[in-house]
């Protein structure tokens, strides 16, 4: 509230102060402090967001196997993918710009559903192997078809989306029920044409990547030679070339000896997005290590130890469940990193190792919570986070379908709701805000009437327009920023 | 317990816990003669601390069986129970925990007992023991993988507590570390092996005299009495199947095979 009036007095003394007309800087200055203050704490440069779509049941009562697990968008920003608990994988598309609803964005809508992983069981332990994906990475585009690779706990598949607008009609060597005829009935040589048919995507799997993990797999990351990739389970981590299926090196590996020793795993890892020799990963003591391929063969010895030290003033028996990292995003640029631990969003400059150059709070309210988290699992839940197409502004989830942007620059938050409240388009979505302790304001919600259970754990940003997928637990939103 | 009590006990140790700080006595000489003060004055630290442990210690027993158990969170659950105890060892306090008695009812430990001992069907199908408040009802209903939240919130704070100090009523510290630790190692063992012996090893060998508990609810009868100082004997190296685990664990077994074939 203060702000607001130390700028206008600070506008009107200055304007004061100089007798003569505003001059153009003046009134952009004006223009700009007045926006900025009356829009409030705005994720950066003043984008308001607005509703735009949700995909998914309205029913309350949510089948498990719908449940999101992963969300991406692709290099262009056309096409989303996400895969759910059930093991199946939905692509929606973006429509052709229309040009005389210049007031929005096109939509999303289904362009290709199908089946990526099916339950399996694994005879020799007796346990189940969950469909469920855990994420999708696309290729880059090479040709007319798209490329994805989408994994479970234990299989790699890549799958080829491709679509069919014509198809060839006019044979004469079959009947009607496709029958081969008596060859001896066929007097002409007809050839036959391509013909317009009713557009069709289809999915086939080119590659499955098999029986290289014996852990769960939480990470994909495609490498920016655009011919290998890695894969990492709890305890290793594996580099796969995209065509070759039977082999896999393995080039990092924590696990000891003496299982009785384990006391970190591993929790994420990305390749650099420019260096193909550059990788890091994450793990559950909230490290972040970078390794360079070329320095070994095994990459068990890091080039770079990223490790923020303990404040001991906030030492709990907790300190190490919440430290450990659930994500970590390379910048665009490939200059930062980003890590998610249970409480903050850190950034990292990849020259410097030995703190976060950008720290932010997603919920502190919650570190008073930690038991009751710890008791209901909640404390692990591991939720995303992504960058925007600039790296200015970072994104991450939180409980009761609250998300949370931060600009970099302006340094200025937003908590933000995806519900279905904000049906309309074009609504502009209110900022949010937890009341901590104390009085509750109007419009504030308490900590304690938070809803755990509606989590937002994946989110993603369309790499070049200011687009964004929201996951609750069963429903897709997406939401653009305002245009004028 | 009632839901408003347990609802208390956890709101208490989430302010218990909200500054981090250990409450422990800064001066040594007071500690050493003062223990028994001590422990008087700051009796919900020790006792909330315990509940951690207890909690901890359902967390990593109760992990689902059908599907692998999450590695990370496993982890990081034994960790937390490492750094409980050893902070319970510096502090002196692991053999005071045996003389706190809260004087539950020989009906609530049979009945405690049966959630660690059931199969991991009857664990799946998720039943709710009478009796106990679930005072997260909120996550009651929550359908995620994992069915052992159901167990978890099922057994309230109250029953591990007292199922834990019954185990530890014994006189010796060190052994009491010794099985603990030994429990944590057979959990890292169960993850490695993942199979269902060693799974039933876990349960058994824990605490014999659960499994004792649990043949007489379940109405099997087993060939050998597997004693409690049986289980102090093995705590210095993990052992391997046991006849009276053979026995459980092969008709576990042999459901699960059936189960199978049925199903396929």
């Amino acid at each position: 509230m203060q702000k607001k009036w130390v700028v206008f007095f600070c506008v009107f003394w200055w304007q004061g102060s100089n007798d003569s007309l505003p001059s153009a800087e003046a009134v952009m200055f004006l223009k700009f402090s007045l926006r900025s203050v009356f829009y409030g704490a705005g994720g950066g440069n003043d984008i308001q967001w607005c509703f735009s779509q949700v995909k998914g049941a309205v029913d309350d009562d949510v089948a498990e196997a719908d449940i999101i697990s992963t969300v991406e968008f692709n290099h262009s920003g056309e096409l989303l993918a996400t895969g759910d608990k059930g093991g199946r994988v939905v692509i929606f598309q973006q429509e052709q710009e229309n040009k005389t609803q210049s007031h929005s964005r096109g939509e999303y809508n289904v362009y290709s559903t199908f089946q990526s992983h099916e339950p399996e069981f694994d005879y020799l332990k007796s346990l189940e192997i969950e469909e469920k994906i855990n994420k999708i990475r696309w290729l880059p585009q090479k040709n007319a078809a798209q490329f994805l690779l989408s994994t479970n706990d234990k299989t790699i598949k890549l799958w080829k989306i491709s679509e069919r607008d014509k198809r060839p009609e006019g044979y004469n060597l079959k009947e009607e029920d496709g029958r081969y005829r008596d060859p001896t009935t066929v007097t002409t040589l007809r050839v036959p044409v391509f013909r317009p048919m009713d557009l069709m995507v289809e999915a086939s799997p080119r590659r499955i990547f098999a029986n290289a993990h014996t852990y769960h797999i939480n990470s994909i990351s495609i490498n920016s030679d655009y011919e290998t990739y890695l894969s990492a389970d709890d305890l290793r981590i594996n580099l796969w070339h995209l065509e070759i299926t039977d082999r896999s090196f393995n080039i990092v590996d924590i696990k000891p000896a003496n299982m009785e020793e384990l006391t970190e795993v591993i929790t994420a890892a990305e390749f650099h997005p420019n260096s193909c020799n550059t990788f890091v990963y994450s793990s559950s003591k909230g490290t972040i290590r970078l390794c360079d391929m070329r320095a070994s063969a095994l990459c068990d010895r890091h080039s770079k130890l990223f490790e923020e030290p303990e404040d001991p003033s906030n030492r709990s028996f907790f300190s190490e469940i919440i430290s450990s990292i659930s994500d970590v995003k390379f910048s665009h640029s490939g200059r930062y990193m980003m890590t998610r631990d249970y409480l903050s969003v850190k950034i990292w400059d990849l020259n410097m190792e030995n703190r976060p150059v950008e720290t932010y709070q997603v919920h502190e309210y919650l570190r008073s919570k930690l038991c009751s988290l710890y008791e209901n699992d909640c404390i692990f839940d591991k939720f995303e986070c992504c960058w925007n197409g600039s790296d200015s502004i970072v994104m991450t989830g939180s409980y009761n379908n609250f998300f949370r942007m931060f600009d970099r620059n302006t340094k200025r938050d937003i908590t933000l709701e995806a519900s279905r409240e904000n049906n309309k388009p074009r609504t502009v979505l209110k900022p949010r805000k937890v009341c901590a302790s104390g009085k509750r304001k109007k419009d504030e919600i308490s900590v304690d009437s938070l809803d755990f259970n509606k989590k937002i754990l994946h989110t993603a940003w369309h790499p070049k327009e200011n687009i964004i997928a929201v996951a609750t637990t069963n429903n897709l939103y997406i939401f653009q920023d305002k245009m004028n | 317990m009632g839901e408003e009590e347990g609802l208390h006990q956890t709101q208490l140790l989430d302010t218990m816990f909200v500054r981090g700080l250990k409450r422990k006595c800064i001066d040594g000489e007071e500690d050493i003669e003062g223990t028994l003060a001590g422990i008087k004055a700051i009796p919900s630290y020790n006792l909330q601390r315990q509940s951690l442990l207890d909690m901890s210690l359902v967390k990593l027993q109760l992990c689902h069986m059908l599907v692998e158990p999450n590695l990370c969170r496993s982890v990081l659950i034994a960790n937390t129970v490492r750094q409980i105890q050893e902070e319970m060892t510096q502090d002196g306090t692991w053999q005071m925990i045996n003389t706190q008695s809260t004087g539950q009812t020989s009906l609530d430990r049979l009945v405690s007992t049966d959630i660690l001992c059931r199969s991991s069907r009857e664990q799946a199908e998720g039943k709710q023991v009478p009796g106990y408040s679930n005072f997260n009802k909120d996550f009651e209903d929550d359908q995620t993988q994992d069915s052992s939240e159901t167990m978890s919130t099922a057994s309230s704070v109250q029953a591990p507590r007292n199922l834990q100090s019954n185990v530890w009523e014994m006189e010796n510290a060190q052994e009491n570390r010794g099985n603990f630790q030994k429990s944590l190692d057979q959990i890292f063992e169960t993850l490695e092996n993942k199979s269902p012996n060693s799974v039933e090893d876990l349960f058994s060998e824990v605490d014999n005299s659960y499994y004792d508990l649990d043949t007489m609810l379940t109405g099997m009868m087993s060939n050998t009495k597997m004693g409690h100082c049986d289980g102090l004997e093995t705590f210095s190296s993990p052992t391997t199947t046991t006849s009276n685990s053979n026995c459980k664990s092969d008709l576990n077994e042999l459901d699960h095979i059936v189960e199978i074939l049925v199903e396929s």
